[in-house]
């Protein structure tokens, strides 16, 4: 402990590697994480189970009677899991991208604790993401399980919807945290759930295809990240996979997750460097 | 640790303007001075989470930006404000202090133990932070802030906000530490805190560095080796003032509700006051403090 000042190594030391340093900070999560984990199971996991329910069995029921052309042949349900799938890992990113990391500033302060550490706030920012990645692929498991449990898997491609998935929600969590840890008032975190978020889930070819959104939005819808996820995650799940198709999305998914890392190690060593 | 000329601004306000001072292993160094006299920016910049404005800082023979992390490695700090995670226990909170540091689990464990009988928290261990009271929180982020076995502890205002009995744990503590040759930096607006535990300390006031010296040092050269302090009913204590100025004491100062009278003997100049046909309300003779010191150099009291 305290009582014996040993001889020390010469100084400056050697920092373990900028990965060392984000797993330090990860675990830190892990250990709040074990405390919450059983209240969080219910939303993420029964939430987009029942979704798969209500939209993919009751609706799609519906649906089904009118034939099924325009959805490529498929069954409804087959059609919108993907879809589903997507949704939650966006949302599961979003949902822990805004107010944990605001909470690591504001609330818990696990933040300020962390700098005065020999965590850097690139660090703490990739810990926080490492977090993020194993809440959506917890989630996205257990998706993919019901998926494949209910017979709407139609592709051996389906193997890569986990990796997809979590691509899809870093797309969104790089730039989400990136942003919120530069805010001094939780208000505007509602604003891209409310104004990004719902019309991403209700627009992007999740629950209809883009061809019956009017021709003039259409472009809209293409350029948004979310379709690119849907249409990833729905050609690997159908086997509809296009390599062309496949690279333009996960392109899209891969830059996006850059340029959020790129603003986040700025905002957080300018948050966190006074 | 060495600083010249170290200065941090925000936008056109300057809160800590162009100090200077240098540190040693083993010593308890205090920085004195009212809220806002730039402290809290100056132990932000030691801390190495604050790039410095201008001028130069020195820390373990490594500078703060370049080598901001592996510095902080040798570093224990306990800041201003709690930042325990008041949901964890007390002993999970020195396990995720722990692992930033890359330590072992085993040592960790071993350590937590140790630290948390130090600061007197074993049977809190596997308590929740939230309901502890501030005295425990405060003892609890020092625990923390020696997870590291740091070769210099930071503190900000260890003991603002903590009821008395709470501060003279703290001290104690604090004390023990510094008997057994850790480097404490801390900050305080309370004299008997800076008195206490400092071994030499900064008196500062608006950013920058007032007077320097072993607490002794500075009440020797900026006062005198007894106070008296009268108390007069308002309206004679101008006509009072004017009468003890002409006493000749070595200097005087008028607080709100005290006047306070400078001198070598307290006793004799109360018998020299009421030989002049004065009678004070009440009259108290004290030693001088680093208050005294405070209020000559700046001509306010510390905590106003």
């Amino acid at each position: 402990m305290v009582e014996t000042l040993a001889a020390r190594p010469p100084f400056p030391l050697g920092l373990p590697s900028s990965w060392t340093l984000s797993v330090r900070a990860f675990r830190c999560w892990l250990v709040m994480y074990r405390r919450t984990w059983r209240s969080s199971v219910w939303s993420s996991v029964f939430g987009p189970l029942f979704y798969l329910g209500a939209m993919g069995y009751g609706l799609g029921s519906l649906v089904d009677k009118n034939g099924t052309g325009s959805l490529g042949g498929v069954p409804y349900v087959v059609f919108v899991a993907p879809a589903i799938l997507v949704v939650q890992s966006m949302n599961t990113a979003l949902s822990n991208a805004m107010f944990p990391v605001y909470g690591g500033i504001h609330w818990n302060k696990i933040y300020i604790a962390a700098r005065a550490t020999m965590l850097r706030p690139a660090d703490i920012y990739r810990g926080s993401l490492l977090f993020i990645v194993l809440r959506i692929t917890m989630n996205s498991a257990c998706f993919i399980i019901v998926m494949a449990a209910f017979g709407l898997i139609r592709s051996p491609w389906a193997i890569l919807l986990l990796p997809a998935s979590v691509l899809l929600g870093l797309a969104f969590a790089t730039p989400a945290s990136a942003w919120a840890v530069t805010l001094n008032n939780q208000t505007p975190m509602n604003y891209p759930i409310r104004f990004g978020a719902v019309p991403l889930m209700l627009f992007s070819g999740t629950f209809f295809p883009i061809s019956r959104l009017p021709e003039w939005i259409r472009p809209l819808a293409y350029a948004t990240p979310l379709w690119h996820g849907v249409a990833l995650c729905r050609s690997l799940s159908l086997g509809t996979v296009n390599a062309g198709s496949v690279a333009i999305n996960v392109g899209y998914l891969l830059a996006m997750t850059a340029i959020g890392l790129w603003i986040g190690a700025r905002t957080y060593s300018r948050r966190l460097y006074v | 640790m060495r600083a010249r000329g170290l200065t941090k601004s925000f936008g056109s306000f300057t809160a800590v303007d162009g100090i200077d001072f240098d540190l040693f292993r083993g010593e308890a160094f205090g920085f004195l001075g009212p809220n806002g006299a730039g402290k809290s920016s100056t132990m932000r910049m030691l801390g190495c989470v604050s790039p410095p404005t201008h001028g130069e800082l020195t820390i373990l023979g490594g500078d703060p930006i370049r080598d901001g992390a592996a510095i902080r490695a040798r570093l224990g700090v306990v800041p201003q404000e709690d930042t325990l995670d008041a949901e964890l226990s007390v002993r999970e909170n020195l396990l995720v202090y722990g692992r930033y540091f890359g330590l072992p689990r085993k040592l960790i464990d071993e350590r937590t133990n140790q630290l948390l009988d130090f600061v007197q928290l074993t049977e809190r261990a596997d308590d929740q932070v939230e309901p502890l009271s501030g005295g425990m929180k405060r003892r609890l982020t020092i625990a923390r802030s020696l997870i590291n076995d740091p070769d210099i502890l930071i503190l900000d205002e260890p003991t603002t906000g903590l009821d008395p009995q709470a501060r003279h744990v703290v001290w104690d503590r604090l004390f023990s530490l510094k008997q057994r040759g850790v480097t404490l930096i801390l900050t305080t607006h309370y004299m008997d805190e800076a008195e206490q535990l400092c071994d030499r300390l900064v008196v500062m006031d608006h950013g920058r560095i007032a007077a320097e010296g072993t607490p002794r040092e500075l009440i020797a050269g900026y006062s005198t080796p007894e106070v008296l302090e009268l108390r007069f009913p308002r309206e004679e204590r101008d006509v009072a003032l004017e009468k003890i100025k002409d006493l000749s004491p070595e200097r005087t100062e008028a607080t709100a509700d005290r006047l306070l009278i400078y001198a070598d003997d307290g006793d004799d100049f109360a018998k020299r006051v009421r030989l002049a046909g004065l009678t004070p309300l009440t009259e108290l003779v004290r030693r001088s403090t680093l208050e005294d010191v405070f209020l000559h150099l700046t001509g306010r009291t510390l905590i106003d």
